[in-house]
């Protein structure tokens, strides 16, 4: 039998009936895996916030970023993390659960004038405390997003960046140790204002030896990336200023 | 007999060079401008698209006789982000790691011309094997250019390869840098990927006179 592929009623059809199958598999699927991708992307946080407090296996060589595995990252956070905080408006409060705030959402009702919770993290190692806080923003094609762990005194401990969708070998290298490494260091004060820190194209040190000048060298041919990197880094700098000022003044 | 007869094996063997998709189909450019500026995400983009192709021409080719002429490139989207968002979701949840690799080729996958030019111009008249065979030809095709692209763009911009210095190091003058050479910034950024395919294209065509085009 020949189906007249040609006729309105044969396509509208199968139009329907496309949608119908496709949809129900893709949302099979989504609901089938929701768990295991849940929990890798939780793994993922605790990873990225150890990450930017200096607990990880990376090699002494400026290769490849290492994270603490999977298997142990849940049993490392709770060791190194000593405090989990959720700043809401003037109240700060524990939360064992303030690593799996969203922060995106928590921006966008800041930005709607609603209520929002900024979560915060204070580590321990060796005796010395840091302060994580994570950041939301946007890069060139799509967010980016990281922690950046400070001390006491302000000074950059340790950052972690991640993005979605920007371009690899450009944008996508600010996930990379050559780029994340320089931060360390830097501070995010400038006399006494929080200035945050730059991505600086041409700031004549290439090997980041100045650790004062709130300036990290640029990648080349990622300019917007970078620049969304600076950006995101003085608004975080600027939405825990408060909570910043109480430590400092410790 | 073989497994694949002589017609079979030039559809493997074409697209590698006199029909390639890249050099003289001119499909599938806009990725292999965007994302070879390094070596590894070359290859994974090739392999990305190897997959894709290679079951997306399957199915539609299962599909030629009944898919409505009137929406046949809706059909095809469907087809190629279905296959992409599967492969995304499954990774996601058991190969995490490589997930995030891949996250940012997903959108270029599925907006790849040589995915829908393939649906269009060969798997809707030919049959499920010889589509399969198609598929993995171009793909080869166009992940032999985008490697040679991004061998060059890497070495001659970062001077490393798959990330590992290969010249020295520039900020410390060592290697290569030594006698005072320099990283070319202009090879990282797209338009450069231009002028390499520009100069495969010129190569290739110096060879082979045939595929120039009359004036």
């Amino acid at each position: 039998m020949a189906i007249d592929t040609d006729k309105n009623s044969y396509t509208v059809i199968f139009a329907a009936l496309m949608v119908v199958v496709v949809g129900s598999i893709l949302a099979f699927l989504a609901s089938a895996l929701r768990p295991n991708i849940e929990e890798n992307e939780r793994f993922e946080k605790q990873q990225n916030i150890l990450y930017a407090m200096g607990v990880h296996q990376n090699g002494d060589d400026a290769g490849s970023v290492n994270f603490i595995p999977t298997d142990k990252v849940e049993g490392e956070f709770k060791n190194y993390i000593k405090e989990q905080l959720v700043i809401e408006g003037d109240k700060t409060s524990a939360n064992e659960e303030a690593y799996l705030i969203d922060l995106k959402k928590q921006l966008a009702a800041k930005k709607k004038g609603l209520p929002y919770k900024l979560p915060l993290f204070i580590g321990e190692k060796e005796g010395k405390k840091f302060y994580i806080l994570p950041m939301y923003g946007k890069g060139l094609w799509d967010a980016i997003w990281g922690f950046v762990a400070v001390d006491d005194a302000m000074t950059v401990q340790g950052v972690f960046f991640d993005h979605k969708a920007e371009t690899p070998g450009l944008g996508a290298n600010i996930k990379m140790r050559y780029f994340m490494d320089d931060f360390s260091g830097e501070t995010i004060l400038k006399g006494t204002q929080y200035a945050g820190i730059s991505v600086a194209k041409g700031n004549n040190d290439p090997l980041n030896k100045t650790k004062d000048d709130n300036e990290v060298d640029a990648l080349a041919g990622a300019t917007i990336t970078g620049n969304g990197v600076s950006a995101m880094i003085k608004a975080t700098v600027n939405l825990y200023k408060p909570f910043l000022e109480t430590i400092r003044a410790k | 007999m073989g497994l694949l007869t002589k017609k079979d094996a030039s559809l493997i063997l074409d697209p590698l060079a006199d029909n390639n998709p890249i050099t003289i189909q001119v499909l599938g450019i806009c990725s292999a401008l965007a994302i070879t500026a390094e070596l590894k995400a070359s290859v994974v983009m090739a392999v990305s698209v190897m997959f894709v192709l290679g079951a997306g021409n399957v199915v539609i080719s299962l599909m030629r006789n009944i898919i409505p002429s009137k929406i046949r490139i809706i059909v095809q989207l469907i087809v190629v982000a279905t296959l992409v968002i599967i492969v995304d979701q499954v990774l996601k949840a058991y190969q995490y790691e490589l997930s995030k690799t891949l996250a940012v080729f997903v959108g270029l996958i599925i907006t790849n011309c040589i995915i829908m030019g393939r649906f269009e111009a060969f798997a809707l008249a030919n049959g499920p094997w010889k589509s399969f065979l198609d598929g993995i030809g171009n793909s080869l095709g166009y992940g032999v250019i985008l490697i040679i692209v991004g061998f060059f763009r890497e070495l001659l911009g970062s001077g490393t390869l798959f990330g590992i210095p290969v010249l020295g190091d520039p900020i410390e003058k060592t290697g290569l840098y030594a006698t005072g050479y320099e990283n070319n910034g202009f090879m990282i950024i797209p338009p450069a990927a231009l002028i390499v395919v520009g100069i495969i294209i010129w190569v290739q065509r110096t060879k082979n006179p045939a595929l120039v085009e009359e004036n």
